[in-house]
């Protein structure tokens, strides 16, 4: 690969590549949900196939396109055919299709509210009210093909702010712009680079927080995976702003794809020479290291991420000195994650004035959001600021599946909270979701049926945080130790009045007195759902009832004779033969040997295993 | 498939992994991972060999490699075994398939069957959460599993 020298270099190289860039081309998603949908084998038949047919027609294999329930996705340019999906023996029809011009109806979006079927990508209601800023360019490049990111802007932004702008301009529109940091706490991120940039020290670091830990939530898995160059053009521009020249990429040991792509974007950008020494010729020195997490979510939080840089233990410290002042190795440091450095590109490019344009007065721009749970389109969506939460579930999400009820949205992740259907008409913003006692956080959206229970989901984010508190600090360490046995207590139906209420006493001195982000925000589940869902934490102390059938020591499972048609599957699966019966003949289940696996459930035709 | 260590391997494979990050031991977390990776689990006299080349005292490592979730300090099955615990999956049932498989291993989750066939673990969140619950078996991704399909699922593997 040839070195680029200047500016001028950098956009003959962008001229080249627009110049060889195909108008029709096949684009498919193969992040890890993808190609945990078996995408991989359609892409090598496509190649094949392809290949054999002498078909002029370039194969792009993209990061995932957003709809993950219903990957792999493909979409075929200029048109923007959009099919899901797709397996390994579409791929000949596909390209019978593609030279006839023709449109194979039975592998298009068909929406399973309304029943419409859509051709073309953007009719899609799951894409129409969405503005896909920072995931735009995911479906048309190649994640490590550098020409395919020059074709779309890329490093536009880098040789703007290098050669003409100063630091303090770049800092100055990013502070106009709004922008706070998509990682979860929502601080300023012009605040952040302005006060790093004022410290005299010569050694000043940037990180890209990549330590996605929030179960539930993978938008900078994606970005990293689809658009790494976005990321790191982001970061590249932050360093020059502050005066930093060296940075790390942290990245999430569970993310093996993601680390690759960031690692090979790295490789081939100092290639390049747009890292390393005097990039551009702009007399600027900057080269970044990627740093493998080890599976802690509290490295998250952004001195406990610094000390595991450092090769110490991700515990935090204090803040009552700002990392900006003195973070890595005692020099001033900037943390940003990976959304948030994608999205300053964006805004060197267009202004800080366009930025703030969209979204809210208090939130700006917009939020990558990863939808999941129990929804129809779970996937990784982007929407303006300020849009409702009903607007993502129903117009977006598509609703919930099966016909089943809205129960809660959970955002945040462990440090949010869960919002009832009363909620939904409040708008996505930092400020407004904190006070309803959840948390915009990095972006995890959970929808939840009816068949939640929300005590459980309660536990579930307690038992979490147990597991990952450092135990450095006693109110984390040993006041989560403690909710999670109340509230084991109320799962099992050995609950009092009294623990509903020592549960909130005990998360507000939690919030209050833990040391780092983590313990202060890890009470929001609980309290959150004490807050809207009172009455089901009662039911389970008062009744000893589950009303979703979750908690087992409150339920049993018992077979309807009048839907049993006798099919003896259950009898055949159940694992500890607790069921008996003839076939042809009503089945019983006997409760001493019953475990509650919930398997003769699973498995009935016919509706008539019920949970009571 | 793992090395089985030995004086020599193992002093040789640290001075590489070392090599590998600069000989910085800030790089101390990587070492272990890139360890781990070879011998499928970090052993005492591996912890010892790393003390002593980085000249971190051996406290210290065996801190890193007790705190972090990356590591594991007991060998490991042919096969691990990996259910996603992700908020998606956990309201889509995660825990029984959890359960499901403790109850045909004889295991619970953090533990290897004593044929060291099978090495059952949680993790937090793997982003594939439309597929939920998800089950990752040496790094195959299967979607949507059921309690019922656990069974099968440990037969084919065993039979392989």
């Amino acid at each position: 690969m040839r070195r680029l020298e200047s500016r001028e270099d950098l956009e003959r190289f962008r001229e080249e590549a627009l110049s060889r860039r195909p108008e029709r081309f096949i684009s498919l998603g193969m992040g890890t949900a993808s190609r945990a949908h078996g995408a991989e084998a359609v892409y090598f038949v496509l190649k094949e196939e392809v290949a054999k047919r002498g078909l002029d027609i370039p194969i792009k294999a993209t990061g995932d396109h957003g709809l993950c329930g219903y990957a792999p996705v493909m979409v075929i340019y200029p048109d923007g055919v959009l099919y899901h999906s797709v397996k390994a023996q579409d791929v000949p029809d596909i390209l019978d299709a593609v030279e006839k011009g023709e449109i194979i109806e039975r592998l298009l979006y068909t929406d399973p509210m309304t029943g419409v079927t859509y051709t073309y990508e953007e009719e899609i209601p799951f894409y129409k009210k969405q503005m896909r800023l920072v995931l735009g360019p995911m479906e048309l490049v190649e994640p490590l093909s550098v020409e395919d990111y020059l074709c779309h802007g890329g490093f536009s932004a880098l040789t703007k702010a290098f050669f003409d702008m100063k630091p303090e301009e770049i800092i100055q529109e990013v502070i106009t712009s709004g922008l706070r940091g998509r990682g979860g706490a929502g601080f300023r991120t012009g605040w952040k680079w302005e006060d790093a940039a004022m410290r005299p020290s010569p050694v000043k670091y940037i990180i890209c927080n990549g330590d996605e830990g929030d179960p539930g939530a993978y938008m900078d898995r994606c970005l990293l995976e689809g658009l790494p160059y976005g990321v790191l053009e982001g970061m590249i521009i932050g360093a020059y702003a502050i005066g930093a020249h060296e940075g790390f990429v942290y990245v999430r040991k569970e993310y093996p794809l993601a680390t690759h792509n960031v690692q090979k974007a790295i490789e081939t950008l100092r290639e390049l020479g747009l890292l390393g020494e005097n990039i551009l010729g702009s007399g600027f020195d900057f080269d970044i290291q990627v740093v493998r997490g080890g599976g802690a979510f509290v490295c998250g939080e952004s001195s406990a991420l610094i000390a595991s840089v450092e090769g110490r233990v991700g515990e935090p410290r204090s803040k009552h000195v700002h990392a900006t002042e003195s973070g890595l190795w005692g020099r001033p440091t900037v943390l940003n994650n990976v959304e948030t450095l994608a999205n300053v590109p964006y805004i060197v490019n267009r202004g800080g004035e366009w930025f703030a344009a969209i979204g809210t007065e208090e939130s700006k721009g917009t939020k990558v959001f990863s939808l999941a749970g129990d929804i129809y389109n779970t996937g990784l969506v982007e929407v303006p600021m300020g849009i409702t939460l009903k607007e993502v579930v129903y117009d977006i999400g598509g609703g919930i599946q099966n016909g089943k009820a809205f129960k809660a949205v959970q955002t945040g992740g462990p440090s949010g909270g869960c919002l009832p259907a009363s909620q939904l008409d409040l708008p996505v913003e930092f400020d407004t979701l904190d006070a309803a006692g959840s948390m915009m956080g990095s972006g995890g959206m959970i929808v939840m049926d009816e068949d939640a229970c929300m005590v459980d989901v309660a536990r579930y984010f307690v038992k979490f945080l147990t597991e990952e508190s450092c135990g450095k600090c006693v109110p984390c360490r040993e006041g989560l130790r403690h909710m999670l046995e109340i509230l084991d207590r109320i799962t099992q139906g050995e609950g009092t009045m009294e623990d509903v209420d020592l549960l909130e006493e005990l998360g507000y001195v939690v919030a209050n007195a833990s040391l780092c982000g983590l313990g202060k925000s890890a009470p929001n589940p609980v309290l959150s759902t004490v807050r809207y869902f009172r009455e089901e934490y009662l039911e389970h102390v008062k009744d000893k009832k589950c009303r979703a059938g979750v908690c087992k020591a409150l339920v049993h499972y018992k077979i309807i004779a009048e839907n049993c048609t006798g099919c003896h599957i259950c009898f055949k699966e159940c694992p500890v033969d607790a069921i008996t019966g003839e076939p042809k003949g009503v089945h019983v289940i006997d409760q001493e040997k019953c475990i509650k696996c919930g398997i003769c459930k699973d498995v009935c035709k016919f509706d008539a295993v019920k949970v009571v | 498939m793992a090395e089985v260590a030995t004086v020599e391997n193992l002093e040789q494979n640290v001075r590489e992994a070392m090599a590998r990050y600069g000989n910085n031991p800030a790089r101390m977390i990587e070492i272990l991972q890139d360890l781990q990776d070879i011998y499928g689990y970090l052993s005492k006299d591996l912890l010892k060999e790393v003390s002593r080349q980085t000249e971190v005292p051996l406290a210290r490592v065996y801190h890193i490699a007790t705190f972090f979730k990356a590591f594991t300090l007991k060998p490991r099955g042919k096969y691990t075994i990996q259910v996603c615990t992700g908020t998606a999956c956990h309201v889509k049932g995660s825990y029984r398939v959890l359960e499901r498989l403790e109850d045909v291993l004889g295991v619970r989750a953090g533990d290897t069957t004593d044929d060291l066939m099978f090495t059952l673990e949680t993790v937090n969140c793997v982003g594939a959460c439309a597929l939920g619950p998800v089950v990752i078996i040496n790094g195959k991704y299967y979607g949507h599993v059921t309690p019922v399909q656990v069974e099968s699922l440990i037969k084919e593997y065993r039979e392989r």
